[in-house]
């Protein structure tokens, strides 16, 4: 007799599927968040597999903050289009020529402006009542008590304390005109998990995640990647350091890890015996203790 | 643990795509030492990284702990908020994973001003991990706790008695606790329960089985929680599809998508869809990697049909010889969420399976106490209260009772202004009103059994020409304080007295023996009329006058009490003293506590008492003294000719 076992990746992709497709069946207007990196592919991934044999029946978004990495941009395009999906890139136009240059912003700055208002407006923008986020609970702190479903109100707040109780699988989608959704699909995956589905399903992502040796700047403890944004600063000087990145984001707040990691089985083997989360690298989250809360209570991802 | 080195990291991590998933839910309180336990998991299995134990190393040394010295308790304490109190308010979820399983924990607070959360944290738990203060035994809320395990259908439950370390490791303390529990736990619905003896703190018996207890023969915790057998958990039998989205990319193509609650769908299978009825075969299942045999839960599948039929979201697809039951009402188990109390008036939004129904929840038969397991008379829900409703929906739905399955049995209650979720519910494997039929059919076997007694050799004439009478039961009814026991103990008296054959039968007393097992919701106050009515004949057949001292406040108990003993020995005395006068004269000022709320069924003030239609006597006790009240019904009796034998 067949054993009908599901190993435990396959339970969580039959939870990230089933998610996506109440989402598409109740709401009116979703969208899914692509930021490029390897937790947005395994749920562009999982979309796929929910919809097929039909396309994908909401579009892509990326919120670029223009100071991302080249790459990221390069393979953002070639991965929509691969997939034959529609894809929205919007950018705060207005911060970035009030504020200016790239030397001008800081990390604290650029998440305010260039990534959560330029978010909100976005969403306001199109309407969207659901986005997808490819946030995981084992990441943060905070992140372990938000529900799948997150309500947001009208000003697209988040309230930690006042949060629908999310019972079975049994999702409740209802929300009255301005009021949204981000939704979290892979709440309940982990890093290693996402390797291991990343291995298995041989999803691609971009190169900037294995391995190679590139040129980077040593500064607050963090390896920024040396190019035409990052300068070295007197007393810095440019390094070639066999490295790679955990987590894709702007290039002054994504620091590499010395890592000769060049595939994937490389990469789940460092997981496994990682002494430190992925978030580390992100300056983003080390301002202080709390600090990714407040930032998900102004509608941040 | 095992060290990982990378010589074996290609066998471990094809080890890591085998494993299979075990979602479990932990409940206790900020003193159980919950939190600690959860980080002592995640610690010893390596679930931490380094920069998390670091921030929890600074956050130890914040709250005034030795500098170093960890708290794990800190691990888990995820939102701001919840650190500045130092407690856990909402449901956190952890995860860890060793060579075997990966687990995802729902950490729920333990108080009962949390109820709701621990039901959502236990929602979707495989097991339930019930914390117990060895120092403190089992505690109302360990009751609780294994309560809402039991009431949510978790098939697992482990009982963790830990602080052993505050007992001495004690194993007498720790049989006593295991006893206790399991007395109460007799009463539950828990298919798999397993006592473990451990200390968090030092970490005896969670991953490692340490020195301190060499008396424990059982396995660890963590070693209990890699190997509990939980495949046949899932249910293959009853094909359950109900139905998610339909996807029509092109004209060619059909198809229904579900995640499977239960059962096996193949190419070939003859379906019906619910609620219309409308049968066709499959012609495909398509799983998450294409085309494939059969699909098995909990697997998301998209089939296409030979038909051409009218299927929707929230429909069901079934095999044609397997159906639920389909339905507009039903009986559940209701767990409130919100502030504001449920209202049995109001319409609400119902979501079962992928199906949304405007529905309403009729009637609150009952609410339990959740520290007591007590029935409870209710008239509304608050938050955190959990009782068993009555729940009609708009349109039809195809459900299973929950303990049958849990997601087909499973509903959520969503406010139809607020947009909350207010409310989650667990179908019961009965039908409305079936109480009621059964206080009927309980009628019927009676006369059934009735027969029976008449093939005994002594006939009732025989008795009566012994005793010198014809025996009644003299059914006194009134409000509390209206003197019933104070007339049914002088009633007794003086018909001993004259010689008579009598006994006397107190609603108060009997409840701490024949009915100690009932509560006071109106249900129970029938059962108990019931069976003051069945020993009330008993004693008359054995030509015994018998008194009866109930306040049976319903015309309906009553009814059913003059059917049961028969309408010719039945004589209902009612004492009319008017609220007031009953007020003054009960005892422990019992009046005032229900006027308070305390009591929250209590007729004549916040229950009602119907004032029974044609009594045989009515006895003005505010007016009359207990002699005078005797003396009237001692003339009843005389006039129905029950000293003439």
């Amino acid at each position: 007799m067949k054993a009908h076992n599901l190993t435990h990746l396959k339970q969580l992709e039959a939870e990230s599927i089933h998610i996506m497709r109440e989402v598409v069946a109740e709401c009116e207007k979703p969208v899914m968040m692509y930021s490029v990196g390897k937790d947005s592919a395994v749920m562009a991934h999982l979309a796929q597999k929910a919809f097929a044999p039909g396309k994908l029946p909401f579009p892509l978004l990326h919120v670029d903050t223009t100071f991302k990495f080249g790459e990221m941009i390069e393979f953002r395009d070639w991965f929509a289009k691969h997939i034959g999906a529609e894809l929205i890139v919007h950018t705060n136009e207005k911060a970035l020529e009030q504020i200016g240059p790239y030397d001008e912003w800081s990390c604290s700055l650029c998440a305010d402006l260039l990534k959560t208002q330029a978010l909100v407006e976005v969403l306001q923008e199109h309407g969207f009542d659901a986005a997808f986020g490819g946030a995981r609970r084992d990441e943060e702190k905070s992140r372990a008590k938000e529900r799948i479903f997150s309500f947001r109100d009208r000003f697209m707040q988040w309230d930690p304390k006042n949060q629908r109780p999310e019972l079975w699988n049994v999702y409740n989608t209802r929300h009255a005109e301005g009021e949204s959704f981000r939704v979290f699909p892979i709440s309940n995956w982990t890093e290693l998990d996402i390797w291991n589905y990343i291995h298995e399903e041989k999803v691609p992502l971009p190169s900037l995640y294995f391995a190679k040796e590139r040129p980077v700047i040593r500064r607050d403890g963090m390896l920024i990647f040396a190019g035409e944004l990052n300068q070295p600063r007197e007393g810095e000087k440019v390094e070639m350091v066999t490295c790679r990145f955990r987590t894709l984001g702007c290039q002054r707040c994504t620091g590499a890890v010395e890592s000769d990691a060049d595939n994937i089985l490389k990469i789940v083997e460092e997981t496994m015996v990682a002494r430190n989360s992925e978030r580390e690298h992100r300056a983003v989250d080390k301002d202080r203790e709390g600090s990714m809360e407040e930032k998900k209570r102004e509608g941040y991802f | 643990m095992t060290h990982t080195t990378p010589e074996n990291i290609i066998s471990l991590h094809e080890q890591d795509e085998h494993k299979d998933l075990l979602r479990l839910v932990t409940a206790g309180s900020v003193d159980d030492g919950k939190s600690t336990l959860i980080g002592r998991l995640l610690f010893e299995s390596k679930g931490i990284y380094e920069d998390q134990l670091e921030a929890v190393r600074s956050a130890s040394g914040q709250k005034g702990s030795t500098q170093g010295d960890l708290d794990l308790a800190l691990v888990t304490d995820g939102l701001k908020a919840e650190r500045e109190q130092g407690i856990t308010i909402d449901v956190a979820y952890r995860y860890f994973s060793t060579p075997r399983r990966k687990f995802i924990i729902a950490d729920s607070p333990g108080h009962e001003q949390y109820t709701r959360n621990m039901v959502t944290g236990a929602s979707t738990a495989n097991l339930a991990i019930i914390l117990i203060d060895a120092s403190q035994g089992v505690l109302t809320q360990s009751r609780r706790h294994a309560f809402l395990a039991s009431l949510l259908g978790i098939p697992h439950a482990v009982i963790t008695i830990n602080k052993m370390d505050l007992v001495d490791y004690s194993e007498k303390i720790y049989d006593q606790i295991v006893a206790d529990f399991r007395e109460f736990s007799a009463k539950l619905d828990i298919q798999d329960l397993t006592f473990i003896p451990i200390s968090a703190l030092t970490g005896d018996n969670v991953v490692e089985r340490g020195e301190n207890m060499p008396w424990y023969e059982g396995t660890t915790l963590l070693n209990h929680l890699e190997t509990v057998h939980i495949a046949s958990d899932r249910n293959l039998i009853d094909l359950r599809l109900p139905i998610q989205y339909v996807s029509r990319p092109h004209s060619g193509f059909r198809g229904y998508m579900g995640t499977l609650a239960s059962g096996i769908i193949r190419a070939g299978d003859e379906v019906m869809t619910l609620p219309s009825g409308k049968r066709s075969t499959v012609t495909q299942v398509i799983g998450s990697d294409g085309p494939c045999e059969e699909g098995f839960p909990p697997q998301p599948v998209t089939v296409t049909l030979a038909d051409e039929i009218d299927i929707s979201r929230g429909d069901m697809l079934v095999h044609v010889h397997n159906t639920p039951q389909v339905d507009r009402n039903f009986e559940a188990m209701v767990v409130w969420m919100a502030e504001e109390p449920m209202d049995t008036r109001r319409q609400y939004t119902i979501k079962h399976t992928s199906r949304l129904s405007p529905g309403q929840i009729s009637k609150i038969r009952y609410r339990i106490d959740v520290n007591t397991l007590h029935r409870l008379d209710a008239t509304a829900l608050e938050l955190n209260e959990i009782g068993r409703c009555t729940v009609e929906v708009a349109r039809p739905l195809a459900f299973d009772p929950y303990r049958e399955n849990r997601t087909t049995g499973a509903f959520i209650i969503i406010d139809r202004v607020t947009h909350n979720t207010v409310g989650a519910g667990m179908i019961l494997d009965r039908k409305p009103g079936e109480r009621e039929l059964d206080a009927h059919h309980r009628v019927t076997e009676t006369r059934a059994r009735h027969l029976q007694l008449d093939r005994s050799l002594v006939s009732l004439e025989e008795r009566n020409a012994r005793s010198g009478q014809r025996p009644v039961t003299v059914w006194l009814t009134g409000l509390m304080g209206s003197g019933k026991s104070t007339i049914g103990c002088a009633l007794e008296r003086r018909l001993f007295d004259e010689g008579r054959l009598v006994t006397l039968y107190d609603g108060e007393n009997t409840r701490l023996g024949l009915n100690k097992d009932l509560d006071f919701t109106a249900d129970d106050r029938a059962e108990n009329a019931r069976r003051a009515a069945e020993v009330a004949k008993l004693f008359n057949e054995a030509g015994i006058i018998s008194v009866s001292t109930l306040l049976s406040p319903s015309d309906e108990d009553r009814g059913i009490a003059c059917s049961i003993i028969g309408e010719d020995r039945f004589l209902l005395i009612y004492l009319s003293a008017p609220v007031e006068v009953c007020k003054e004269r009960a005892p422990h000022r019992i009046y005032e506590k229900a006027e308070d709320g305390e009591i929250k069924v209590f007729p004549g003030v916040n229950a009602p008492y119907d004032v029974p239609g044609s009594p045989d006597l009515v006895l003005p006790t505010h007016e009359i003294s207990v002699a005078e009240s005797v003396d009237r019904i001692m003339e009843l009796l005389e006039g129905r000719g029950v000293f003439k034998a």
